[in-house]
């Protein structure tokens, strides 16, 4: 942590960390316990009085349906967004780690839309899917079905996901490839004198080499999903139609700044900074170790 | 390559191929409306391939308020205050995680784990959990609506602390030595010795700061009510907005055009310093 020759304490470092500790205690643990304070206090409907309740707002929570639900529908949402947009990135990088030359043209075509904010991927998505305009709702009907996100909640879901989904290919795809470059190429060569075949000995070792990286992107595609999907979800459904496309972080969002439930909001809030420790505990206590081979 | 497979070499380029081409082709419709007439892209279907409108809906979009009959902005105000906000969170971040890494690395002084500490709990606050006092906080200070309410919040960093952090410890212990032997003070020593060997760190993460800072939605959101402080990346919400009334899509995907072409220029032209910068920072 510090170095064997070092500088001698004097007012020097204290200046030198003090705009860093500034900015983290006004911005950042002073607001973060405040959440805390305010979930223990619930405001009346005028905002006239507060009442301290320890828990009730936690209890509240968990008995409310609406919660529930939108917990479950963030964990299926970010499960489907690692699922398929690593599943994608992992085949392409598997074919582009074989390509000897241009291999970097297709990185480069590959890993743009990573620049994409979320919610102009959601503005994309949603034009593309225009019930009345979109190209993809014209083609599928003449297949004879019929696509309207603004009232179909599974379609709605199913949009927002292909929208996160598609931002997030250019980053698993980079570190898929760069995993799979770190391969030494004297063990795909034992596997191919073995008479293993390519697609064989993706899956008995390419596979299993990257795991590491797998679990990484697993970790890091979770806590996208998580937080940093509210752009999409804002401009693509605005959690709708009726609370389908709800995930926690617009949750938040819309209790705190439309519907005005101080305690509600800052309650969830302090259920999902309990979330991000622990996924920030995963990703330092378990990845860290295993990533370097 | 291991062994020659013609047959394979052939689908390998074409999954790649067609790949490219499905990460590619939301860009493309996008691409396609901005080069077509209002009207024109009212009528379904819509155009799969451009039209000849492309500067003057450039220039429509550019110098105009986006969309006709909306009090919003002009385009140019709005892409200079996102490369503003873009500008001040990179260089912010840059700046006092530099300083704060230097003085945990090189100095010895109570409290230093203490502070260390401190920083690393910032990586599990992201604004999205704490949004409401955080905003609490900027509108006490009286920061909204400015420069420094959109950027200050957001420039606390505990990754880029730890990648210089990472990158000083690398720094052979002789040099500091030697520019002791020849009399150099803490920021003399900082100033040319860490900073120019930590260039191509300090490069790769504005990189990613530049583009973590452009793309920022919710916060901007949060603390702009004045449109002359809408930054390109909110408007875009706003024009969707305006659409269900009038749809004016070419207006519309022409503003997400420009809107996320600085950012997907500076990964495409500073590749190698945008990889490097996403591995160091994210392990």
């Amino acid at each position: 942590m510090l170095k064997r020759v070092h500088f001698n304490s004097s007012l020097l470092p204290y200046l030198l960390v003090a705009p860093q500790i500034i900015i983290t205690l006004v911005f950042f643990i002073w607001p973060a316990s405040q959440a805390v304070y305010q979930s223990f206090l619930i405001e009346d409907a005028f905002g006239l009085s507060t009442e301290f309740v320890w828990f009730e707002n936690f209890e509240y929570l968990m008995g409310d349906e609406i919660y529930l639900d939108s917990f479950v529908r963030t964990l299926f949402f970010s499960a489907a967004v690692a699922f398929i947009s690593m599943s994608f990135a992992l085949i392409l990088a598997g074919f582009a780690d074989r390509v000897v030359r241009g291999a970097t043209a297709y990185r480069t075509l590959l890993i743009w839309p990573y620049a994409v904010a979320p919610v102009l991927a959601g503005a994309l998505w949603v034009f593309m899917f225009n019930p009345t305009l979109g190209i993809f709702p014209y083609f599928l009907g003449f297949f004879g079905y019929d696509w309207n996100h603004y009232l179909n909640g599974n379609q709605a879901m199913l949009l927002v996901i292909l929208a996160a989904a598609w931002k997030q290919v250019a980053y698993n795809f980079l570190f898929y490839l760069a995993a799979m470059q770190a391969i030494p190429k004297s063990i795909i060569e034992a596997g191919a004198i073995d008479g293993a075949r390519p697609i064989r000995r993706f899956w008995t070792l390419i596979f299993p080499l990257v795991s590491p990286t797998t679990f990484f992107l697993l970790v890091i595609n979770a806590v996208y999903a998580f937080f940093d999907t509210f752009g999409i979800i804002h401009a693509v459904t605005q959690g709708g139609p009726a609370n389908s496309t709800t995930i926690l972080v617009y949750k938040v969002f819309n209790d705190g700044f439309v519907g005005l439930d101080l305690g509600g909001s800052a309650a969830q809030s302090v259920i999902l900074m309990l979330l991000v420790i622990v996924m920030t505990f995963i990703q330092f206590r378990y990845v860290e170790n295993k990533v370097e081979y | 390559m291991v062994e020659n497979r013609p047959i394979l070499n052939v689908v390998t380029h074409l999954v790649l191929i067609l790949g490219v081409a499905i990460v590619a082709l939301p860009i493309w419709i996008t691409f396609v409306a901005a080069t077509h007439e209002e009207t024109r892209m009212l009528q379904a279907p819509l155009p799969l391939l451009p039209g000849g409108y492309f500067f003057e809906n450039f220039t429509k979009t550019f110098f105009g308020s986006g969309l006709s009959g909306s009090e919003s902005a002009p385009v140019w105000r709005m892409l200079l205050n996102s490369m503003f906000m873009a500008l001040m969170i990179a260089i912010g971040k840059i700046a006092i995680s530099l300083i704060s890494a230097f003085a945990i690395v090189y100095f010895k002084f109570p409290f230093r784990m203490g502070f260390f500490w401190m920083i690393f709990i910032t990586l599990m606050l992201p604004v999205e959990v704490r949004i409401l006092p955080t905003f609490e906080v900027v509108a006490d200070l009286g920061l909204l609506n400015s420069y420094w309410g959109l950027s200050i919040p957001l420039i606390a960093s505990a990754t880029a602390t730890f990648m210089f952090r990472q990158v000083f410890l690398t720094i052979p212990d002789e040099m500091l030595e030697s520019a002791r032997i020849d009399g150099a003070k803490p920021l003399q020593f900082f100033w040319d010795i860490l900073i120019p060997l930590s260039r191509t760190n300090i490069a790769a993460l504005f990189v990613i700061l530049f583009i973590y800072g452009w793309n920022q939605y919710l916060w901007p959101l949060l603390i702009t009510t004045d449109t002359d402080m809408t930054t390109i990346v909110m408007s875009i919400k706003q024009m969707l907005e305006a659409a269900e009334q009038s749809p004016q899509w070419n207006i519309i995907m022409m503003t997400a055009l420009l809107a996320m072409l600085p950012p997907v220029f500076v990964v495409v032209a500073m590749q190698k310093l945008f990889v490097k910068g996403l591995t160091e920072t994210d392990k």
